[in-house]
């Protein structure tokens, strides 16, 4: 099989890491090869962050390419816009509608672009957009955005809801397994 | 089991595996997950140092007494660890010693983009270069062998892209070793002119011997192609990248050991193929030294020595097809990182920037000071340049800048290597402004303990340096404390030690908000009624206040409370509870 490649983009600090964590531990456990790259240290001060997860029989390169991605999983609007060239021509973008502003908009330097969704799909690119925010409120906190956009994510999968949730007990601490399980199928029953 | 690691957690794996038993580190992204792992085994003592300098020198004490040590960090640091380094390798050691260095290409979060290989070369140490997590073990455990075959340290060479990347290993067994026994030796381990020049020449010796080691080691692997059109010579994440373009054709000669080179391999490999081409980050060392050899190579003609490389950037140097994607057609703004809702560091930034003083900079979080809104740092450099750097800038200014300018350092940073420079200012009587920003933790590389918090890398209370004692020791007598969240405070105590004729140290003190240990005060709210739009609280650049609908708005879910904004605004719209 080809190499298939999901990229994980948000804001530091939304959460990324722990989807990229789980997405992993389910692909391992169904006999792929896997990759994931995380990006620590300044940019997650509030920057813009990306992951890279790779799975397929044999992985090389840990790092996803612009038109290789075929799924780019977003966690604020406007990083799904800034990651579009990295999706293949056939590929998927499932994001969260939230706005974060960055700092050029705050300060009043630059202005968040309207009618992203819009804007995405006349660029030919296939967008899944939903309101995340409310449904990981629904679920018990705005922390729990990153489960509910892998419920999202699951509807493109064949795993098992088995296998979902095995990954999940394995990746979240109990205290808060409920809520995030919660969160997961609050997104994909959305 | 096969799980997936990280590759600095695979290093660590290795550092367990191979009965390493001490390891001391200073952190440093993208090296600092290595001791953090290595810290969660029993049976490895591990240890923040106060610099790369320290932890080296320590490291190699644990192998002079017999045990196999290890020290990490990133690539600037071994410019701090440099000068043991380069010592130790004429001494060698007794049981195994390895440095690991993290490099940075594309400055993903440092100052600079150095190649570290060419450390190796420099010091005539060897080095090994692995690929993925895998090879993290694997050449870790290597190191092990070569360091205590050839008596020397080896350094061990990470990048961003391996130490922060997860694939797939299979841990086994630690094995325990022995204790080596120490025995004194002066010839070999005092350094002084007479014994040094007796071990030059082993260490070059050494060097020979490690070449012809090279040329037949399992770590350097010549995988054949069907094809001689095309060969690659590689080497650590850029063998992944070609792999995932070239197919089965192409012939690649991977390079685990990195220094010193293969010569023959090399000479056999090139004269395999039609046409041979190094494919590297930075600089073009083994293409360099593949020109050296007279062998024809091609290399930085077709890919940058500048940034990262990547599959679609080495695919287009070698003009093979490459993958295009659809980029909106509307500008996106940028999303610098920021300085956290909260962050302590901010009120005190905001105070030096309506000052408008001239701020000798240094590492750390609260390099974010330097961009907009706040753009309050006019030079960063590495690490303790701050303390040094204002004592020239005001001595140059013969005192006339003695007034207007502050260098600010955090508290991490300041033990690093601020305190010499702190020694100089009082030596050679400047009337420098020196800001220690003491946030209770080192605060960029994810929230390491040091030598001011109190507490080990284990979280075990240790010993606390009294900032203000110790700036006293050092000969500074007018020492300060401040709250930055209190910018009243902030503003009178920065104004008075500027004026005063001598050396100052004012300690800015509050704990980086992101500490669990923080209790947050409930978010502020905007009485959209008294804000009249003026955007004072907009001047210091925190995340969780925007502008919408022309009056100020607080995003409940960032805001700490910390009150720095409602003390800029006038009309008093910025609520408590």
């Amino acid at each position: 099989m080809k190499t298939k490649n999901i990229m994980i983009v948000g804001v530091g600090g939304q959460g990324s890491l722990l989807a990229s964590k789980l997405l992993g531990k389910l692909l391992l456990q169904r006999g792929y090869d896997v990759k994931v790259s995380e990006v620590h240290g300044m940019s997650q001060r509030g920057g813009s962050v990306v992951t890279y997860v790779r799975y397929g029989e044999k992985v090389y390169s840990p790092i996803i390419d612009t038109g290789e991605a075929d799924i780019i999983v977003s966690f604020e609007l406007l990083e799904a816009a800034r990651w579009t060239q990295y999706l293949r021509p056939d590929g998927t973008i499932v994001t969260n509608t939230q706005r974060i502003n960055p700092m050029p908009v705050i300060t009043g330097a630059a202005e968040y672009p309207s009618e992203l969704v819009a804007k995405m799909e006349t660029a030919g690119c296939r967008v899944d957009a939903f309101d995340a925010l409310s449904l990981a409120k629904e679920a018990g906190s705005s922390k729990a955005v990153n489960l509910v956009l892998m419920g999202r994510l699951s509807r493109y999968f064949d795993f098992s809801e088995e296998e979902w949730q095995q990954a999940i007990e394995q990746s979240v601490p109990p205290k808060f397994l409920e809520m995030n399980r919660k969160a997961f199928a609050l997104g994909a029953k959305s | 089991m096969k799980q997936l690691m990280l590759g600095n957690e695979a290093v660590a794996r290795g550092l367990y595996e191979a009965g390493c038993a001490f390891v001391s580190s200073y952190p440093g992204t993208p090296s600092t997950e290595i001791t953090e792992c290595a810290a969660k085994y029993p049976e490895i003592y591990a240890e923040w140092a106060p610099n790369e300098k320290v932890a080296v020198e320590a490291a190699f004490g644990a192998s002079m007494a017999g045990k196999r040590s290890f020290c990490g960090m990133k690539h600037v640091g071994l410019n701090v660890a440099a000068d043991p380094l380069f010592t130790i390798a004429y001494t060698g050691v007794n049981a195994g010693m390895i440095i690991a260095v993290a490099d940075d290409a594309g400055m993903h979060s440092s100052q600079n983009e150095q190649d570290s290989r060419n450390y190796a070369k420099a010091a005539k140490v060897p080095m090994l270069e692995p690929s993925d997590a895998a090879e993290g073990i694997a050449f870790t455990k290597l190191a092990y062998e070569i360091s205590e075959q050839f008596d020397t340290p080896v350094l061990l060479k990470m990048c961003t892209r391996v130490a922060h990347s997860q694939s797939v290993v299979e841990p086994s067994e630690r094995v325990e070793l022995p204790q080596k026994p120490y025995e004194k030796n002066p010839m070999k381990y005092i350094m002084m002119p007479g014994y040094a020049k007796k071990r030059h020449p082993i260490v070059e010796a050494r060097l020979n011997a490690l070449a012809e080691y090279a040329a037949t080691a399992s770590c350097n692997r010549y995988e054949r192609g069907t094809e001689r059109k095309l060969g690659i010579i590689t080497s650590s994440t850029c063998y992944q990248y070609v792999r995932e373009i070239c197919g089965r054709e192409v012939s690649v000669l991977k390079l685990g050991m990195i220094w010193p080179l293969p010569d023959q391999l090399l000479k056999d490999f090139v004269s395999s193929v039609d046409r041979a081409v190094v494919v590297e980050e930075l600089d073009g060392f083994v293409e360099d030294y593949c020109k050296t050899l007279g062998l024809q190579v091609e290399g930085k003609n077709l890919f940058s020595n500048i940034d990262e490389l990547s599959q679609n950037k080495i695919a287009a140097g070698l003009g093979l097809p490459v993958p295009e994607g659809r980029a909106l057609e509307e500008a996106i703004p940028a999303r610098p990182p920021v300085m956290c809702a909260g962050c302590p560091h901010r009120g005190l930034y905001y105070t030096l920037k309506k000052l408008k003083l001239n701020v000798i900079g240094d590492i750390g979080c609260y390099t974010l000071g330097a961009v907009a809104p706040l753009n309050a740092v006019d030079s960063v450099i590495c690490m303790g340049a701050s303390v040094s750097g204002i004592h020239g800038f005001n001595k140059a200014n013969e005192g006339k800048t003695d007034a207007n300018t502050v260098a600010v350092i955090g508290d991490s940073t300041f033990m690093h290597s601020g305190m010499t420079g702190l020694v100089n200012i009082a030596y050679n009587d400047s009337h420098s402004t020196v800001i220690i920003l003491d946030n209770s933790i080192t605060g960029m590389t994810g929230h390491q303990q040091n030598p001011t918090t109190g507490y080990n890398l284990k979280g075990d209370p240790a010993a606390k340096v009294d900032l203000e004692a110790l700036c006293h020791a050092l000969g500074i007598r007018r020492v300060s404390v401040v709250d930055p969240y209190d910018l009243g405070q902030c503003e009178r105590v920065i104004k008075e030690e500027l004026a005063a004729p001598e050396a100052s140290v004012i300690i800015s003190r509050r704990p980086c908000a992101l500490l669990k240990y923080v209790k947050h005060k409930a978010p502020l709210h905007v009485d959209a009624e008294k804000c009249v739009s003026c955007k004072a609280c907009m001047r210091i650049g925190c995340p969780a206040i925007s502008i919408v609908d022309s009056k100020a708005k607080v995003d409940s879910t960032q805001c700490t409370g910390c009150g720095v904004c409602r003390q800029l605004c006038k009309f008093d719209a910025l609520r408590e509870g």
